[in-house]
């Protein structure tokens, strides 16, 4: 789960990480009063969305008088914000975080993140703070410095000392380094994060480390054990269909084509997708019924499939273990009921009760198209959203 | 022959009283699987399915000389439940659980260091099957049949397909596992890809991977070096939207890797017959085979 850099900022707070202060608006008067109440004659505005690359996209001002300021806010709020990480529609703005500027002498780049190949938890280190870290890794990987975390012991002396050194931070700055990492890693495994990062880590022209940006997404899984923290989800940066999907626990993603798909399990879904392309189709969702399905999941995924009004045709592919084929049948059966689908829906059923899942649907007066085997199904989508689309 | 489970293996099921545990165990039962007990702490003495219930893995351990366990333990439990079962002697644990913090995690992969032995399968995942012989897992048994072909799979259903069609073609299968799809998993690619490669019942090997992390680049290094016998590749999510699954800090460790373009690349390169359809996988394992 993504959080906003406010959030992260007050959490990055929390822990004693120090961060630039600021006051989040969600009006342009709003804006106007925590500039006053922040002083100064310069702000930063900077709009609140989940994606990264907002500077170059235009979503960070500098501004230097109060005018500015309420011209910057009502320019972003209300708004969609497009950057290089998000889709052609944008990041809705409903929140800017005022702060006032702060002189730095360097830019540095901190993260930390869970690695799968050391199955441990990475620190990542640059002096290339400020830029686009996957464009540094690629094209000059010497200058990023990674150390692992053993989650015995934590952050080691040595660890952070290493990474100082790499950084070129001088003796003082060492030792406050040193601190943030240790607050950072605490703050990491507290809240169950699954990535930290903060770019630019600035040195201030007196001195001080300083997180100007914050950015954390957290372990979906863990959630269950930081109420507090799961609070912070904000639904209107993410696809409304996807919303209603996390609902009833079905992992949904929109995408352009015109064949819907309804899969159990990631893999099969995302093979389902790849063979409708290969067949010269194109899916119009990844969805996920997931393993302990019932047939009102299944007639709630047929709702947010049907709201989507690209789809020409839907497909559903199900290969039972943990869901039986039957259950599936009888969803099928009461989404048909409760929506009165009129699209052509091609059904592929295999696995556990496979038989009495084919006989419910048989039985049920339904006009569906049977498919025997994976290619059979694709092929059969393809020819049913052709159809229907003329 | 067959990896790591048998007709021989003494099965526990922690979570036994459960729901899920229950169902599965029933299922395995039913298999021909040797279950040998279950543990539910605070249940010890009872009869559930016609077997003893233990309080704890050791108990079980001690009474039935269990040496393989399925864990169902809903996610806030099951990392402890897998170092209960390490603790208690279990070699090969399987956790089907799906949804344990990634922190948990972590630490459980660091204690296990002290466990050489003892394999963790999963979790996140479908289990293991040795048809025929032993069902640990979620898996449907009546797709499977006993044969030359091993499976190893980071997805669940697709697992199913590759089973599937390896049964529809007469190969069969030796021994299929599933690995899980979580970041931080027990036995990878390359430790089943070891095992397949010593078993002599095993003539074929079909590897099902998926986008994200760098397993199947490492899996495709160490075929080319030590894999003699043939194996078949398909990596799921050639379609998959850039962008819907990580920040971008994640991509800096895998050095920029993770598509299914890179993944199909690296095998290709290293001798592995590729399937491009998810159909194809069976279709192309008789084909490598011959």
């Amino acid at each position: 789960m993504n959080i906003h850099e406010y959030q992260a900022k007050k959490l990055f707070a929390d822990y004693a990480v120090p961060v630039s202060t600021g006051l989040v608006a969600n009006s342009v008067d709003e804006a106007l009063q925590h500039a006053n109440t922040l002083g100064g004659t310069q702000w930063m505005v900077k709009a609140q969305v989940h994606a990264g690359g907002r500077g170059k996209a235009g979503g960070v001002k500098k501004v230097a008088s109060l005018e500015a300021v309420k011209e910057a806010a009502g320019a972003l709020l209300g708004q969609h914000l497009v950057t290089h990480q998000t889709d052609a529609l944008g990041q809705p703005i409903h929140h800017v975080l005022i702060e006032s500027p702060t002189a730095f002498k360097r830019e540095l780049y901190l993260s930390m993140v869970v690695d799968r190949s050391s199955q441990k938890v990475a620190v990542i280190a640059s002096q290339a703070g400020g830029m686009d870290i996957e464009a540094v890794a690629a094209k000059t990987p010497e200058q990023v410095f990674t150390q692992l975390i053993h989650p015995v012991t934590g952050i080691q002396n040595w660890q952070a000392q290493e990474l100082g050194f790499a950084l070129a931070l001088d003796k003082s700055q060492r030792r406050q380094f040193n601190q943030l990492l240790n607050n950072l890693y605490r703050l990491f495994t507290s809240c169950d994060c699954s990535l930290l990062e903060i770019n630019p880590l600035v040195i201030t022209e007196d001195d001080k480390l300083l997180a100007l940006d914050a950015k954390i997404n957290l372990d979906e899984s863990a959630l269950y054990r930081q109420s507090q923290l799961a609070q912070l989800r904000d639904d209107s940066q993410t696809d409304e269909k996807e919303n209603i999907a996390h609902q009833f626990d079905l992992n949904y993603i929109a995408l352009d084509g015109d064949i819907a798909c309804m899969v159990n399990g990631a893999g099969l879904a995302m093979a389902t997708m790849d063979l409708i392309k290969l067949h010269g189709g194109e899916p119009a969702n990844f969805l996920d019924v997931g393993g302990g399905t019932t047939a009102e999941r299944v007639t709630e995924a047929f709702k947010i499939i049907l709201s989507d009004s690209k789809v020409k045709a839907i497909l559903v592919n199900i290969f039972g273990g943990i869901v039986r084929c039957d259950l599936i049948a009888e969803g099928i059966i009461q989404a048909a009921q409760q929506t009165g689908i009129q699209l052509p829906v091609v059904v592929r059923l295999e696995g556990t009760n496979v038989e009495q899942g084919k006989a419910l649907l048989k039985n049920s007066g339904l006009d569906l198209i049977t498919a025997d085997n994976l290619a059979d199904a694709a092929q059969k989508a393809i020819t049913a959203a052709r159809e229907s689309a003329v | 022959m067959s990896i790591l489970i048998n007709a021989e293996s003494r099965v526990i099921c922690q979570g036994f009283t459960g729901k899920q545990g229950t169902f599965h165990s029933e299922q395995a039962i039913a298999y021909g699987t040797n279950m040998v007990g279950g543990v539910t702490p605070g249940r010890k003495g009872e009869t559930h399915l016609g077997l003893p219930v233990f309080n704890t893995v050791s108990d079980a351990v001690t009474e039935t000389q269990a040496d393989v366990s399925m864990i169902y333990v809903p996610a806030p439990f099951a990392a402890d439940a897998i170092l209960e079962a390490a603790h208690a002697g279990i070699k090969v644990i399987v956790c089907i659980t799906e949804g344990i913090p990634v922190l948990d995690m972590l630490k459980v992969k660091a204690v296990l260091k002290d466990f050489p032995d003892t394999r963790l399968i999963g979790p996140n995942c479908p289990g293991i099957i040795t048809p025929g012989a032993c069902k640990v897992g979620i898996m449907p048994g009546s797709i499977h049949q006993a044969g030359k072909i091993g499976i190893v799979s980071r997805s669940g259903t697709l697992t199913y397909e590759a089973v599937h069609q390896t049964t529809l073609n007469g190969l069969g299968q030796s021994t299929c596992i599933g690995i899980g799809g979580d970041p931080i998993h027990g036995m990878n690619f390359i430790d089943c890809l070891s095992l397949f490669e010593a078993d002599p019942q095993t003539e074929g090997v079909v590897l099902v991977g998926e986008i994200g992390g760098s397993a199947e680049e490492e899996a495709a290094a160490y075929i080319q070096a030590q894999v003699s016998k043939p194996v078949v590749a398909y990596i799921a999510g050639l379609t998959a939207p850039p962008g819907k699954r990580m920040g971008h800090a994640g991509a800096i460790i895998s050095g920029g890797k993770g598509t299914a373009e890179d993944k199909f690349a690296a095998l290709e390169t290293a001798g592995v017959r590729l399937a491009h359809s998810p159909a194809e996988i069976g279709q192309q394992m008789l084909a490598a085979m011959n």
